[in-house]
């Protein structure tokens, strides 16, 4: 029992955390103390990280399974971690001058966070729906956080209404699959597989489990929620929304699929190269129309995502490799291109069109490079970082077989391509009327500058890839073995 | 010096930052600065390109120069040059000087022009000097990117459709090459350029969806890399993009389009599609041979129609590509010795051309042919230069255009009397428009009042011209000086795709 509390320390300090803050935001007078707090959510979840990227050690199961710690969950933990926290800093400015940085929002936050942990380190059915409840509510009351805006509390209540149905799908597929195993274990749920193959209720399970997680990650057909949740959360909580969750769904998917069905590859890769190309055509076409950066975000989101499945479609080791490099540097291009909407303005107030761009390489020329580098990073154009984390996916879908699956995703990069050059247009090609405000910290120039530095450079051979091919590599091995 | 490629290949990258980071300000002073650290950073590579072409022996066969390194994730470092890429190495570093003299003119945000154009200068070199699939990828497409900013930000009125659609038209064609380049990969374990030389891929008939596929998987990737390497040349009927590329684009973009990026189609042919896929090249040899003919001759046709000079160089230039994939699939020793002589030949003359239209928009500010006439009265330098580089782009014995021309019809002669007798025709109309356009633009009374005061050629455009002249004769009278160059690589060529040809022939043989 005392390892078992052991291997959950970063957990529970995690809560703990949480509870603390609480209690100091609840009795401390909100004012004074909610600078304290999000400076101190931010810390405590780059201490938590630090925690867990020092830790090493084989994969360890704790509570009769139902808790797995692996490089998987670490490497995973690791950039759902500092992702949150970096996007908690990025926004505390945005929130603070539109007068809503309340002290609940770090606090939620961390708890969002905490259930992204559970999520990527559950080893069965109950763990996964817990982690991913702690995560869905807490994200329900950020979306809805901007109290006093009609859009704001309609995204929240969009996104609740969705969320409540899609894991009402997940546990309906999570109880047909311990009806048909007589376990919610992954590891029984595998054996039962490996045993007997795979029953007609278990397959039905299965898609069902599949269809709750597509929701989770915005895949198409149950992207819906994704566009108008975007365009209506505080952009802070857009930018949340777009980095730390989307690598917990991910590696989510991953967990379930790798570790419960692993000996059933074929009969969930169809359901994933169906939603992969689904979510890749509708994510490039349908951003095309867009006029509203956080909108066209939310659509270019949905189009990665189905990018990232093509990995794990393939599903080899290579798969997931390519799954977490995907989502590792998808983050970090989307840390850059909030840090940079955040800091759009005109008027003192906060502007998210894309003609709000027009003649910014004039006006601001080393912020529309940064931007740029970043568009053509998004749309995968090599020597961009962005091309790379195509490129590994489309390897492991030709690596299984599965080369059509490739071929569509080079089309629809193409038709992506289009929108992201839009951008660059605006800012490059057309003169602006008045010019935009940049209203940024050190913080918020940082994160622009570095990603859009590491996209650039990244690729040159001086850098070896800072290490991610190889720490993705050993992840992802831990994941199948 | 072990490492001198990949000098070349970065310095230029290195010029970009350096401007980037210590120029400021956007006054007259900063812009001159800009353009006088680039017309050094790109002379120092030329230099140094200099140093390669003395150290290189043509006769040694295969890479030499060659670098290797770890690269990220398991993909290597390669880097190296054989007589077929040398001389477009050569002749990019060359022409970025004279592109960066004939912009002197710009005023428009100089220095993120003159940083594009180095950028580009990077990206382009690494084209023709990588050894490694992925590597040859990342600049193929990255060259994309400074382009499309060229065309879009110091362009024309139509430039923002013009950069659009250069760009979506190349990158659908790349992308298809990425999947067959993975393939690849996997199917030779390798993306080292050396070893898929000398690997064989499977030609067996494949069935596909219901479809025979003769040639197998050869055939499939070798469609994916044409419809890559066929945009860039390019080909009919997906040229389309090239007239509006070059109207719109800045003369020192058009220059560097028709002297360099077009050839990186005609290298991809040579570097990949024939050795790699020897099989599939002899089975769609007719059917290449038909789109170069129809090149040569419809744009041909379409050039005798053009009222905007920029617009008939863009077309006689697609009609020009013609020779060299007919050259290239002709596979034979006059065949493709012919198309990499036309490729460098057409870049001088291309190049020199646009840049003479640059000389009389510098004046004009129009490219209407309607709006010139009678411009040797005024300009009898310029006129004689340009007559120069019409006769080039006719073809005429004693300059470098008549070389390729013959070189290409008689390899293809050997193989296909018909793509010969077609291509012959294409000559003839090529001094159709190449003639009937410089009548218009310098013959005549010059009656026309706003030329009444256009002066001649300065010096500037003096220097940047007279290398070109110099070339086009040189190479003209003496061809030897580039095909000593490059023939000892086309034989070895050569050689791996007969023997891979007649391995399969065997197969057949026995199949039956």
């Amino acid at each position: 029992m005392n390892s078992d509390f052991a291997l959950v320390v970063p957990e529970i300090l995690m809560a703990a955390g949480a509870m603390l803050l609480l209690m100091v935001g609840a009795y401390g007078g909100e004012e004074r103390q909610r600078n304290l707090i999000t400076w101190a959510s931010a810390g405590l979840m780059a201490l938590v990280a630090a925690i867990v990227a020092t830790r090493g050690g084989a994969e360890a199961t704790a509570f009769g399974g139902a808790f797995v710690d692996d490089g998987f969950a670490r490497f995973t933990k690791v950039l759902i971690l500092t992702s949150s926290a970096l996007m908690l800093v990025i926004g505390k400015e945005y929130l603070e001058r539109r007068g809503i940085l309340r002290f609940e929002y770090p606090i939620l936050i961390v708890l969002a966070t905490l259930g992204m942990m559970m999520m990527v380190s559950s080893g069965g059915l109950i763990a996964l729906y817990m982690g991913l409840e702690l995560q869905s509510l807490s994200l329900y009351v950020v979306a809805a956080f901007n109290r006093d805006s009609a859009r704001s509390t309609e995204a929240g209540l969009k996104y609740f209404v969705l969320g409540a149905l899609s894991s009402g799908m997940l546990l309906y597929g999570a109880s047909l699959v311990y009806g048909y195993s007589g376990s919610t274990s992954f590891s029984a749920i595998a054996e039962v597989i490996a045993d007997d193959g795979v029953s007609l209720g278990l397959t039905f399970g299965l898609v069902f489990i599949c269809a709750g997680l597509a929701f989770k990650i915005s895949a198409v057909p149950f992207h819906m929620w994704t566009p108008d949740v975007y365009e209506g959360a505080p952009t802070p909580v857009t930018a949340f929304f777009a980095t730390a969750p989307k690598v917990a769904a991910g590696a989510l998917f991953a967990r379930a699929l790798y570790d419960g069905f692993g000996n059933a590859v074929a009969d969930w890769q169809q359901i994933l190269v169906f939603i992969s190309i689904a979510s890749m055509f509708l994510g490039s076409i349908a951003a095309i129309g867009q006029s509203n950066l956080k909108r066209l975000l939310a659509y270019s989101s949905i189009g990665h995502m189905g990018f990232a499945l093509v990995g794990l479609a393939a599903g080899t080791q290579a798969g997931a490799e390519s799954l977490l490099t995907y989502l590792v540097i998808y983050v970090i291009m989307n840390i850059g291109t909030f840090a940079f909407i955040l800091s759009m303005e005109r008027d003192g107030k906060p502007v998210v069109q894309i003609s709000d761009l027009a003649g910014l390489a004039e006006t601001r020329p080393a912020q529309a490079l940064a931007l740029g580098v970043l568009m053509f990073s998004l749309a995968g154009i090599p020597p961009m970082v962005g091309f790379f984390a195509k490129f590994f996916v489309f390897k492991a879908a030709v690596d299984a077989g599965l080369a059509p699956l490739a071929v569509a995703g080079a089309v629809a990069s193409v038709i992506g391509a289009y929108y992201y050059l839009n951008i660059v247009r605006v800012m490059y090609l057309s003169q602006a009327e008045r010019p935009l405000e940049i209203r940024t910290n050190l913080i918020g120039q940082g994160a622009l500058g570095l990603s859009a530095l590491v996209m650039a450079a990244g690729w040159l051979p001086i850098f070896d890839g800072f290490g991610l091919p190889e720490m993705a590599a050993a992840a992802a091995q831990s994941l199948l073995r | 010096m072990s490492n001198l490629l990949s000098m070349i290949t970065f310095v230029p990258l290195g010029g970009a930052l350096a401007l980037v980071l210590l120029l400021r300000g956007d006054d007259a002073a900063t812009a001159l600065n800009a353009k006088r650290l680039a017309l050094f950073v790109t002379l120092f590579t030329f230099a140094l390109s200099l140093g390669v072409l003395s150290g290189f022996d043509p006769s040694a066969p295969g890479f030499q120069f060659v670098e290797e390194g770890a690269w990220i994730a398991g993909l290597t470092y390669k880097m190296g040059v054989d007589g077929l890429s040398l001389p477009f190495v050569m002749l990019t570093t060359f022409f970025f000087p004279l592109t960066i003299l004939a912009s002197w003119q710009v005023e428009h945000r100089v220095k993120e022009y003159m940083v594009a154009f180095l950028v580009l200068e990077s990206l382009i070199i690494g084209v023709f000097t990588s050894l490694d699939l992925v590597l040859f990828y990342l600049f193929f497409e990255g060259g994309l990117i400074p382009m499309f900013l060229i065309i879009g930000i110091w362009g024309g009125k139509e430039r923002i459709y013009a950069a659009f659609k250069f760009f979506l038209y190349t990158l659908l064609g790349s992308l298809l090459m990425l999947v067959a380049m993975i393939y690849m990969y996997f199917d030779a374990q390798t993306t080292d350029i050396t070893r898929l030389l000398a690997h064989q891929f499977d030609f067996g008939t494949i069935e596909l969806m219901g479809w025979q596929i003769v040639g197998g998987a050869q055939t499939l990737m070798w469609l994916a890399f044409f419809a890559s390497f066929a945009v860039k040349m390019p080909m009919w009927p997906v040229h389309t993009w090239l007239p509006d590329a070059h109207v719109q684009a800045p003369t020192a973009g058009s220059v560097i389009l028709a002297a360099i990026l077009l050839k990186m189609g005609g290298y991809g042919f040579l570097r990949f599609s024939l050795p790699m896929f020897p099989v599939a090249s002899e089975i769609m040899q007719d059917f290449v041979f038909v789109l170069s003919v129809i090149a040569i001759i419809y744009t041909s046709l379409v050039a005798l129609m053009q009222d905007d000079i920029k617009k008939l160089i863009a077309y006689s230039s697609v009609a020009h590509m013609g020779f060299v994939t007919m050259g290239i699939f002709a596979a034979n020793q006059q065949g493709i010795d012919g198309a990499m002589f036309q490729m460098i030949s057409h870049g001088f003359i291309s190049g020199a051309l646009f840049l003479c239209v640059g000389v009389i928009y510098d004046r004009m500010h129009t490219r209407e042919i309607a709006a010139y006439g009678g411009l040797a009265n005024r300009m009898p330098i310029y006129a004689t230069v340009m007559m120069l580089f019409t006769m080039g782009n006719v073809g005429l014995p004693g300059t470098s255009g008549f070389v390729g021309e013959f070189l290409t019809m008689a390899g293809t002669f050997q193989v296909s009397t018909w793509a010969a007798f077609g291509a012959a025709t294409g000559v003839i109309l090529s001094a159709a428009y190449a003639l009937w356009l410089y009548r218009r633009v310098v013959f005549g009374d010059l009656i026309k009042q706003s030329l009444q005061t256009i002066s001649d050629m300065d010096r500037r455009e003096t220097i940047v011209l007279a290398p070109l002249v110099f070339f086009t004769i040189l190479l003209g009278v003496y061809p030897s000086l580039a095909i000593d160059l490059f023939s000892p690589a086309v034989e070895s060529l050569l050689e791996g795709v007969r023997t891979a040809q007649s391995a399969a022939d065997a197969i057949q043989l026995a199949l039956k």
